[in-house]
Protein backbone atom coordinates (compact mmCIF):
# COMPACT_ATOMS: atom_id res chain seq x y z
CA UNK A 1 0.00 0.00 0.00
CA UNK A 2 2.80 2.32 1.04
CA UNK A 3 4.54 1.57 -2.24
CA UNK A 4 1.45 2.17 -4.30
CA UNK A 5 0.86 5.56 -2.72
CA UNK A 6 4.49 6.43 -3.32
CA UNK A 7 4.30 5.43 -7.00
CA UNK A 8 1.14 7.47 -7.39
CA UNK A 9 2.80 10.51 -5.80
CA UNK A 10 5.92 10.07 -7.90
CA UNK A 11 3.95 9.92 -11.13
CA UNK A 12 1.97 13.00 -10.17
CA UNK A 13 5.10 14.96 -9.35
CA UNK A 14 6.81 13.86 -12.57
CA UNK A 15 3.84 14.98 -14.59
CA UNK A 16 3.48 18.29 -12.78
CA UNK A 17 7.11 19.36 -12.62
CA UNK A 18 8.32 17.76 -15.84
CA UNK A 19 12.03 16.99 -15.84
CA UNK A 20 13.31 19.89 -13.75
CA UNK A 21 12.40 19.28 -10.11
CA UNK A 22 12.69 16.20 -7.92
CA UNK A 23 11.98 16.82 -4.23
CA UNK A 24 11.14 13.29 -3.18
CA UNK A 25 14.68 11.89 -3.06
CA UNK A 26 15.40 13.45 0.33
CA UNK A 27 11.95 12.96 1.87
CA UNK A 28 11.17 9.39 0.91
CA UNK A 29 10.34 7.51 4.16
CA UNK A 30 11.77 4.07 4.91
CA UNK A 31 9.45 1.15 4.18
CA UNK A 32 8.01 -0.37 7.38
CA UNK A 33 9.40 -3.82 8.28
CA UNK A 34 6.82 -6.62 7.86
CA UNK A 35 5.03 -7.53 11.14
CA UNK A 36 6.48 -10.56 13.00
CA UNK A 37 4.66 -13.84 12.18
CA UNK A 38 2.15 -15.01 14.78
CA UNK A 39 2.44 -18.41 16.46
CA UNK A 40 1.36 -21.30 14.19
CA UNK A 41 1.50 -19.17 11.07
CA UNK A 42 4.00 -19.91 8.30
CA UNK A 43 6.40 -16.98 8.14
CA UNK A 44 6.29 -15.05 4.88
CA UNK A 45 9.70 -15.40 3.32
CA UNK A 46 9.04 -13.45 0.16
CA UNK A 47 6.45 -10.72 -0.01
CA UNK A 48 5.93 -10.25 -3.77
CA UNK A 49 5.62 -6.58 -4.63
CA UNK A 50 4.33 -7.24 -8.16
CA UNK A 51 1.33 -5.15 -9.02
CA UNK A 52 -1.20 -6.83 -11.27
CA UNK A 53 -1.44 -4.92 -14.52
CA UNK A 54 -4.81 -3.41 -15.02
CA UNK A 55 -5.95 -3.99 -18.59
CA UNK A 56 -8.34 -1.37 -19.85
CA UNK A 57 -10.63 -1.98 -22.81
CA UNK A 58 -8.99 -0.59 -25.94
CA UNK A 59 -10.19 2.68 -27.34
CA UNK A 60 -11.50 1.73 -30.74
CA UNK A 61 -13.30 4.18 -32.99
CA UNK A 62 -16.92 3.02 -33.10
CA UNK A 63 -19.09 4.15 -35.97
CA UNK A 64 -22.64 3.25 -35.07
CA UNK A 65 -24.23 6.64 -35.72
CA UNK A 66 -25.28 7.82 -39.14
CA UNK A 67 -26.52 11.30 -39.99
CA UNK A 68 -27.33 13.13 -43.18
CA UNK A 69 -29.64 15.22 -45.31
CA UNK A 70 -32.11 14.31 -48.01
CA UNK A 71 -33.98 15.90 -50.90
CA UNK A 72 -36.85 14.38 -52.80
CA UNK A 73 -40.40 14.84 -53.86
CA UNK A 74 -43.45 14.51 -51.66
CA UNK A 75 -46.95 13.91 -52.90
CA UNK A 76 -49.30 15.53 -50.36
CA UNK A 77 -52.65 13.88 -51.00
CA UNK A 78 -54.93 16.31 -52.92
CA UNK A 79 -52.23 19.01 -52.77
CA UNK A 80 -49.82 18.25 -55.63
CA UNK A 81 -46.27 16.91 -55.67
CA UNK A 82 -43.55 19.20 -54.39
CA UNK A 83 -39.87 19.14 -53.37
CA UNK A 84 -39.17 17.96 -49.83
CA UNK A 85 -36.06 18.60 -47.72
CA UNK A 86 -35.15 16.69 -44.61
CA UNK A 87 -32.60 15.38 -42.17
CA UNK A 88 -32.09 11.90 -40.83
CA UNK A 89 -30.14 10.43 -37.92
CA UNK A 90 -29.83 6.72 -37.19
CA UNK A 91 -28.20 4.53 -34.58
CA UNK A 92 -27.17 1.05 -35.70
CA UNK A 93 -27.95 -1.32 -32.85
CA UNK A 94 -26.79 -4.44 -34.67
CA UNK A 95 -26.05 -5.44 -38.23
CA UNK A 96 -29.80 -6.14 -38.60
CA UNK A 97 -31.57 -3.32 -36.77
CA UNK A 98 -31.30 0.45 -36.41
CA UNK A 99 -33.27 3.21 -34.75
CA UNK A 100 -33.90 6.34 -36.76
CA UNK A 101 -35.35 9.82 -36.51
CA UNK A 102 -36.33 11.89 -39.52
CA UNK A 103 -37.63 15.43 -39.91
CA UNK A 104 -38.70 16.98 -43.18
CA UNK A 105 -40.56 19.89 -44.70
CA UNK A 106 -42.28 20.72 -47.97
CA UNK A 107 -44.60 23.39 -49.35
CA UNK A 108 -47.81 21.80 -50.57
CA UNK A 109 -49.52 23.10 -53.71
CA UNK A 110 -53.17 23.74 -54.50
CA UNK A 111 -55.89 21.11 -54.56
CA UNK A 112 -57.86 20.49 -57.76
CA UNK A 113 -60.93 21.88 -55.99
CA UNK A 114 -59.18 25.17 -55.31
CA UNK A 115 -58.01 25.43 -58.92
CA UNK A 116 -61.32 24.49 -60.56
CA UNK A 117 -63.71 26.39 -58.31
CA UNK A 118 -61.72 29.59 -58.63
CA UNK A 119 -62.82 30.57 -55.13
CA UNK A 120 -60.82 31.56 -52.13
CA UNK A 121 -57.95 29.17 -51.23
CA UNK A 122 -58.70 26.63 -48.50
CA UNK A 123 -55.42 27.17 -46.69
CA UNK A 124 -53.15 30.09 -45.95
CA UNK A 125 -49.52 29.95 -47.03
CA UNK A 126 -48.32 28.96 -43.56
CA UNK A 127 -51.00 26.24 -43.30
CA UNK A 128 -49.82 24.91 -46.64
CA UNK A 129 -46.40 24.08 -45.24
CA UNK A 130 -46.16 20.33 -44.63
CA UNK A 131 -43.70 19.52 -41.83
CA UNK A 132 -43.26 16.12 -40.24
CA UNK A 133 -41.12 14.14 -37.85
CA UNK A 134 -40.96 10.42 -37.30
CA UNK A 135 -39.19 8.26 -34.74
CA UNK A 136 -38.87 4.57 -35.37
CA UNK A 137 -36.71 1.65 -36.30
CA UNK A 138 -35.53 -0.18 -39.38
CA UNK A 139 -34.57 -3.68 -40.37
CA UNK A 140 -31.81 -4.41 -42.88
CA UNK A 141 -33.80 -7.05 -44.73
CA UNK A 142 -31.48 -7.59 -47.68
CA UNK A 143 -27.82 -6.86 -46.94
CA UNK A 144 -25.45 -7.38 -49.82
CA UNK A 145 -23.14 -5.89 -52.37
CA UNK A 146 -23.75 -3.89 -55.52
CA UNK A 147 -21.34 -4.35 -58.42
CA UNK A 148 -20.53 -1.52 -60.75
CA UNK A 149 -18.74 -2.88 -63.80
CA UNK A 150 -16.20 -5.62 -63.22
CA UNK A 151 -13.91 -3.95 -60.68
CA UNK A 152 -16.03 -2.07 -58.20
CA UNK A 153 -18.16 -3.54 -55.41
CA UNK A 154 -20.09 -1.47 -52.88
CA UNK A 155 -21.68 -2.78 -49.70
CA UNK A 156 -25.39 -2.16 -49.64
CA UNK A 157 -28.61 -3.01 -47.86
CA UNK A 158 -32.29 -2.85 -48.64
CA UNK A 159 -34.20 -2.02 -45.46
CA UNK A 160 -37.72 -1.56 -44.17
CA UNK A 161 -38.64 1.15 -41.68
CA UNK A 162 -41.60 1.88 -39.44
CA UNK A 163 -42.03 4.99 -37.35
CA UNK A 164 -44.50 7.16 -35.50
CA UNK A 165 -44.57 10.92 -35.18
CA UNK A 166 -46.57 13.94 -36.17
CA UNK A 167 -47.32 16.06 -39.22
CA UNK A 168 -48.14 19.77 -39.12
CA UNK A 169 -50.33 20.63 -42.07
CA UNK A 170 -53.56 22.57 -42.71
CA UNK A 171 -53.51 24.24 -39.33
CA UNK A 172 -53.00 21.30 -37.00
CA UNK A 173 -50.69 18.58 -35.77
CA UNK A 174 -51.68 15.07 -36.74
CA UNK A 175 -50.47 11.74 -35.44
CA UNK A 176 -48.61 10.11 -38.32
CA UNK A 177 -47.38 6.62 -39.03
CA UNK A 178 -44.49 6.40 -41.46
CA UNK A 179 -43.74 3.19 -43.31
CA UNK A 180 -40.90 2.99 -45.74
CA UNK A 181 -38.37 1.00 -47.68
CA UNK A 182 -34.95 2.10 -48.75
CA UNK A 183 -31.66 1.11 -50.25
CA UNK A 184 -28.33 2.13 -48.76
CA UNK A 185 -25.10 2.01 -50.76
CA UNK A 186 -21.79 2.69 -49.04
CA UNK A 187 -19.62 4.59 -51.48
CA UNK A 188 -16.92 4.82 -48.78
CA UNK A 189 -16.64 3.06 -45.44
CA UNK A 190 -18.09 6.15 -43.79
CA UNK A 191 -20.26 7.65 -46.55
CA UNK A 192 -23.59 6.27 -47.75
CA UNK A 193 -26.13 7.17 -50.41
CA UNK A 194 -29.75 6.26 -49.69
CA UNK A 195 -32.75 5.97 -51.95
CA UNK A 196 -35.89 6.01 -49.79
CA UNK A 197 -39.60 5.55 -50.40
CA UNK A 198 -41.88 6.48 -47.51
CA UNK A 199 -45.58 6.74 -46.89
CA UNK A 200 -46.74 9.23 -44.25
CA UNK A 201 -50.21 8.16 -43.15
CA UNK A 202 -52.51 10.40 -41.10
CA UNK A 203 -56.13 11.41 -40.68
CA UNK A 204 -57.19 14.74 -42.17
CA UNK A 205 -60.48 16.69 -42.41
CA UNK A 206 -59.65 19.59 -44.73
CA UNK A 207 -62.57 18.74 -47.06
CA UNK A 208 -65.15 18.37 -44.27
CA UNK A 209 -65.14 14.65 -43.59
CA UNK A 210 -62.33 12.78 -41.87
CA UNK A 211 -60.25 10.61 -44.14
CA UNK A 212 -56.98 8.72 -44.11
CA UNK A 213 -54.39 10.53 -46.18
CA UNK A 214 -51.40 8.77 -47.75
CA UNK A 215 -48.50 11.04 -48.57
CA UNK A 216 -45.84 9.30 -50.61
CA UNK A 217 -42.30 10.52 -50.65
CA UNK A 218 -39.27 9.51 -52.70
CA UNK A 219 -35.92 10.90 -51.61
CA UNK A 220 -32.20 10.68 -52.16
CA UNK A 221 -29.94 11.21 -49.17
CA UNK A 222 -26.28 11.41 -48.33
CA UNK A 223 -25.26 10.27 -44.85
CA UNK A 224 -22.02 9.91 -42.94
CA UNK A 225 -21.16 7.32 -40.31
CA UNK A 226 -19.49 8.57 -37.14
CA UNK B 1 20.15 9.78 -14.06
CA UNK B 2 16.73 9.94 -12.39
CA UNK B 3 15.98 13.08 -14.35
CA UNK B 4 16.81 11.25 -17.55
CA UNK B 5 14.51 8.38 -16.54
CA UNK B 6 11.67 10.81 -15.83
CA UNK B 7 12.19 12.42 -19.25
CA UNK B 8 12.15 8.97 -20.82
CA UNK B 9 8.92 8.17 -19.03
CA UNK B 10 7.29 11.34 -20.37
CA UNK B 11 8.42 10.59 -23.91
CA UNK B 12 7.16 7.00 -23.57
CA UNK B 13 3.76 8.24 -22.34
CA UNK B 14 3.49 10.64 -25.25
CA UNK B 15 4.46 7.89 -27.70
CA UNK B 16 1.93 5.51 -26.16
CA UNK B 17 -0.82 8.10 -26.50
CA UNK B 18 0.03 8.60 -30.19
CA UNK B 19 0.15 4.85 -30.81
CA UNK B 20 -3.33 4.42 -29.35
CA UNK B 21 -4.72 7.13 -31.58
CA UNK B 22 -3.44 5.25 -34.64
CA UNK B 23 -5.41 2.11 -33.74
CA UNK B 24 -4.82 -1.02 -31.76
CA UNK B 25 -2.54 -3.80 -32.94
CA UNK B 26 -3.56 -7.31 -31.90
CA UNK B 27 -2.07 -10.76 -32.42
CA UNK B 28 -4.16 -13.65 -33.73
CA UNK B 29 -4.36 -16.45 -31.13
CA UNK B 30 -7.05 -18.62 -32.72
CA UNK B 31 -5.94 -20.95 -35.57
CA UNK B 32 -7.05 -18.25 -37.98
CA UNK B 33 -9.00 -14.98 -38.30
CA UNK B 34 -11.57 -14.54 -41.05
CA UNK B 35 -11.72 -11.20 -42.84
CA UNK B 36 -14.93 -10.39 -44.71
CA UNK B 37 -15.69 -7.76 -47.32
CA UNK B 38 -18.35 -6.09 -45.18
CA UNK B 39 -19.64 -5.75 -41.63
CA UNK B 40 -22.19 -8.57 -41.80
CA UNK B 41 -22.42 -12.35 -41.58
CA UNK B 42 -23.47 -12.64 -45.24
CA UNK B 43 -20.38 -11.01 -46.71
CA UNK B 44 -17.81 -13.41 -48.18
CA UNK B 45 -14.55 -14.25 -46.43
CA UNK B 46 -11.80 -12.92 -48.71
CA UNK B 47 -8.74 -13.22 -46.49
CA UNK B 48 -7.54 -15.40 -43.62
CA UNK B 49 -4.91 -14.33 -41.11
CA UNK B 50 -3.00 -17.14 -39.40
CA UNK B 51 -2.13 -17.59 -35.73
CA UNK B 52 0.76 -15.40 -34.62
CA UNK B 53 0.27 -12.75 -37.26
CA UNK B 54 -0.74 -9.27 -36.29
CA UNK B 55 -3.59 -7.06 -37.49
CA UNK B 56 -4.32 -3.37 -36.96
CA UNK B 57 -7.83 -2.55 -35.69
CA UNK B 58 -9.16 0.49 -37.52
CA UNK B 59 -12.74 0.90 -36.34
CA UNK B 60 -15.84 -0.87 -35.21
CA UNK B 61 -19.40 -0.94 -36.55
CA UNK B 62 -22.01 -2.84 -34.49
CA UNK B 63 -20.42 -6.28 -33.87
CA UNK B 64 -17.81 -5.98 -36.62
CA UNK B 65 -14.23 -4.67 -36.55
CA UNK B 66 -12.41 -3.33 -39.57
CA UNK B 67 -8.80 -4.54 -39.54
CA UNK B 68 -5.72 -4.26 -41.76
CA UNK B 69 -3.34 -7.23 -41.87
CA UNK B 70 0.46 -7.16 -42.22
CA UNK B 71 0.13 -7.18 -46.01
CA UNK B 72 -2.12 -4.12 -45.98
CA UNK B 73 -5.33 -5.96 -46.82
CA UNK B 74 -8.54 -4.63 -45.27
CA UNK B 75 -11.48 -6.64 -44.01
CA UNK B 76 -14.16 -6.98 -41.35
CA UNK B 77 -13.88 -9.43 -38.45
CA UNK B 78 -16.68 -10.49 -36.11
CA UNK B 79 -16.59 -9.66 -32.41
CA UNK B 80 -16.54 -13.35 -31.50
CA UNK B 81 -13.19 -13.85 -33.28
CA UNK B 82 -11.85 -10.46 -32.27
CA UNK B 83 -12.28 -11.24 -28.57
CA UNK B 84 -9.90 -14.21 -29.01
CA UNK B 85 -7.00 -12.05 -30.19
CA UNK B 86 -4.22 -10.85 -27.88
CA UNK B 87 -3.47 -7.20 -27.17
CA UNK B 88 0.21 -6.14 -26.75
CA UNK B 89 -0.05 -6.79 -22.97
CA UNK B 90 -0.43 -10.47 -23.86
CA UNK B 91 -3.99 -10.86 -22.66
CA UNK B 92 -7.19 -11.40 -24.63
CA UNK B 93 -8.79 -8.31 -26.10
CA UNK B 94 -11.44 -7.16 -23.66
CA UNK B 95 -14.53 -6.04 -25.55
CA UNK B 96 -16.58 -4.29 -22.94
CA UNK B 97 -20.07 -4.63 -24.38
CA UNK B 98 -23.31 -4.29 -22.48
CA UNK B 99 -24.91 -7.64 -21.80
CA UNK B 100 -27.78 -9.25 -19.95
CA UNK B 101 -25.80 -8.88 -16.68
CA UNK B 102 -25.59 -5.10 -17.14
CA UNK B 103 -29.35 -4.76 -17.61
CA UNK B 104 -30.73 -3.61 -14.28
CA UNK B 105 -27.37 -2.29 -13.11
CA UNK B 106 -27.26 0.39 -15.80
CA UNK B 107 -27.19 4.09 -15.02
CA UNK B 108 -28.77 5.75 -18.05
CA UNK B 109 -31.69 4.86 -20.27
CA UNK B 110 -33.14 6.69 -23.29
CA UNK B 111 -36.26 5.59 -25.10
CA UNK B 112 -39.24 6.24 -27.27
CA UNK B 113 -42.83 5.23 -26.52
CA UNK B 114 -46.02 5.47 -28.55
CA UNK B 115 -49.57 4.95 -27.29
CA UNK B 116 -52.80 6.54 -26.18
CA UNK B 117 -53.39 9.38 -23.70
CA UNK B 118 -57.06 9.94 -22.82
CA UNK B 119 -58.20 9.14 -26.36
CA UNK B 120 -55.40 11.05 -28.09
CA UNK B 121 -52.34 9.52 -29.69
CA UNK B 122 -49.15 10.18 -27.80
CA UNK B 123 -45.48 10.10 -28.84
CA UNK B 124 -43.06 10.24 -25.90
CA UNK B 125 -39.30 10.49 -25.60
CA UNK B 126 -37.78 9.90 -22.17
CA UNK B 127 -34.47 9.79 -20.42
CA UNK B 128 -33.75 8.19 -17.06
CA UNK B 129 -30.86 8.31 -14.63
CA UNK B 130 -30.60 5.58 -11.98
CA UNK B 131 -29.35 6.49 -8.49
CA UNK B 132 -29.08 2.80 -7.67
CA UNK B 133 -30.41 -0.47 -9.09
CA UNK B 134 -33.91 0.17 -7.76
CA UNK B 135 -34.52 3.89 -8.04
CA UNK B 136 -34.26 6.17 -11.07
CA UNK B 137 -35.27 9.72 -11.98
CA UNK B 138 -37.08 10.06 -15.25
CA UNK B 139 -37.74 13.04 -17.52
CA UNK B 140 -40.37 12.60 -20.25
CA UNK B 141 -41.54 14.90 -23.01
CA UNK B 142 -44.62 14.01 -25.02
CA UNK B 143 -46.56 15.17 -28.03
CA UNK B 144 -50.31 14.58 -27.76
CA UNK B 145 -52.25 14.37 -31.02
CA UNK B 146 -56.02 14.08 -30.77
CA UNK B 147 -59.03 14.64 -32.99
CA UNK B 148 -60.14 17.69 -31.02
CA UNK B 149 -56.98 18.94 -29.40
CA UNK B 150 -53.21 18.79 -29.53
CA UNK B 151 -50.82 19.24 -26.70
CA UNK B 152 -47.53 18.56 -25.01
CA UNK B 153 -46.49 17.51 -21.57
CA UNK B 154 -43.23 17.53 -19.68
CA UNK B 155 -42.97 15.38 -16.57
CA UNK B 156 -40.34 14.52 -14.01
CA UNK B 157 -40.75 11.46 -11.82
CA UNK B 158 -39.16 8.51 -10.12
CA UNK B 159 -39.41 4.84 -11.02
CA UNK B 160 -38.87 1.95 -8.67
CA UNK B 161 -37.75 -1.46 -9.94
CA UNK B 162 -38.25 -4.10 -7.21
CA UNK B 163 -36.27 -6.85 -8.99
CA UNK B 164 -33.43 -5.44 -11.14
CA UNK B 165 -31.98 -8.96 -11.55
CA UNK B 166 -34.91 -10.29 -13.59
CA UNK B 167 -34.89 -10.30 -17.38
CA UNK B 168 -38.45 -8.92 -17.37
CA UNK B 169 -38.65 -6.18 -14.75
CA UNK B 170 -41.90 -4.67 -13.49
CA UNK B 171 -41.70 -1.12 -12.17
CA UNK B 172 -43.77 1.52 -10.40
CA UNK B 173 -43.64 5.21 -11.15
CA UNK B 174 -44.88 8.51 -9.75
CA UNK B 175 -44.21 12.03 -10.91
CA UNK B 176 -45.42 15.49 -11.74
CA UNK B 177 -45.17 18.03 -14.53
CA UNK B 178 -47.01 20.44 -16.77
CA UNK B 179 -49.44 19.75 -19.60
CA UNK B 180 -50.46 22.14 -22.36
CA UNK B 181 -53.65 21.43 -24.29
CA UNK B 182 -54.48 23.36 -27.42
CA UNK B 183 -57.97 22.70 -28.87
CA UNK B 184 -58.12 22.44 -32.67
CA UNK B 185 -59.10 25.55 -34.59
CA UNK B 186 -62.39 24.10 -35.82
CA UNK B 187 -63.86 24.23 -32.30
CA UNK B 188 -65.31 27.52 -31.09
CA UNK B 189 -64.96 29.12 -27.69
CA UNK B 190 -62.01 27.16 -26.36
CA UNK B 191 -58.65 28.33 -25.19
CA UNK B 192 -55.14 27.00 -24.70
CA UNK B 193 -54.79 25.55 -21.19
CA UNK B 194 -51.58 24.94 -19.27
CA UNK B 195 -52.04 22.96 -16.06
CA UNK B 196 -50.04 21.05 -13.53
CA UNK B 197 -50.30 17.30 -13.73
CA UNK B 198 -49.39 14.36 -11.49
CA UNK B 199 -49.24 10.68 -12.31
CA UNK B 200 -48.86 7.21 -10.87
CA UNK B 201 -48.16 4.21 -13.02
CA UNK B 202 -47.03 0.65 -13.47
CA UNK B 203 -44.96 -0.80 -16.27
CA UNK B 204 -42.66 -3.48 -17.44
CA UNK B 205 -39.31 -3.41 -19.20
CA UNK B 206 -37.60 -6.42 -20.74
CA UNK B 207 -34.11 -7.07 -22.04
CA UNK B 208 -33.96 -7.81 -25.78
CA UNK B 209 -30.30 -7.85 -26.84
CA UNK B 210 -27.14 -5.78 -26.49
CA UNK B 211 -28.23 -2.45 -25.01
CA UNK B 212 -31.77 -2.76 -26.35
CA UNK B 213 -34.89 -2.98 -24.17
CA UNK B 214 -38.62 -3.10 -24.83
CA UNK B 215 -40.89 -1.24 -22.46
CA UNK B 216 -44.61 -0.81 -21.85
CA UNK B 217 -46.41 1.24 -19.22
CA UNK B 218 -49.79 2.33 -17.94
CA UNK B 219 -50.30 5.59 -16.08
CA UNK B 220 -53.14 7.42 -14.33
CA UNK B 221 -52.92 11.21 -14.59
CA UNK B 222 -54.64 13.92 -12.57
CA UNK B 223 -54.72 17.33 -14.26
CA UNK B 224 -55.12 20.12 -11.69
CA UNK B 225 -57.42 22.45 -13.62
CA UNK B 226 -58.72 25.81 -12.42
CA UNK B 227 -62.26 24.62 -13.09
CA UNK B 228 -64.53 23.04 -10.47
CA UNK B 229 -63.29 19.52 -11.05
CA UNK B 230 -59.89 18.05 -11.72
CA UNK B 231 -59.51 16.03 -14.87
CA UNK B 232 -58.40 12.42 -14.79
CA UNK B 233 -56.77 10.71 -17.77
CA UNK B 234 -55.32 7.30 -18.40
CA UNK B 235 -52.39 6.57 -20.64
CA UNK B 236 -50.77 3.43 -22.03
CA UNK B 237 -47.64 3.32 -24.12
CA UNK B 238 -45.25 0.83 -25.63
CA UNK B 239 -41.84 1.33 -27.18
CA UNK B 240 -38.16 0.63 -27.05
CA UNK B 241 -35.16 2.04 -25.25
CA UNK B 242 -31.38 1.81 -24.97
CA UNK B 243 -29.38 1.66 -21.78
CA UNK B 244 -25.80 2.76 -21.32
Amino acid sequence: MENRIRILLLSAVVLVTGCSYMPWRKDAPEAEPPPPPEAGETPVVIDPQVERREVKPAKIDTENWEAGLYVGSLSVEDFEVNPVYGARIAYHVSEDFFAEAIVGTSDAGFSSFERLSGGAPLLTDSERQFTYYSLGFGWNALPGEIFLGGKRAYNSAVYLTLGAGATRFAGGDRFTLTAGAGARILVRDWLAVHLDMRDHIHEIDVFGANKTSHNYEASLSLTAFF
Amino acid sequence: MARLAACGLLIFLAAAATARAQGLEVTVADPYLEMRTGPGRGYPVVNVVERGERVQVEKRRTDWFQVIDENGREGWVHKGQMSETLVPAGVKMDIDDPSREDFGAHRREVGLLVGDYGGSNVVTAYGAYAFNEHLAAELAVAHLLGNFSDGQYLTLGVTHVPRPDWRIQPFLSIGTGVIRIEPKGTLVGTEVRTDQVAYAGVGVRAYLARRFIIRGEYKEYVVFTDRDENEEDTEWKIGFAFFF
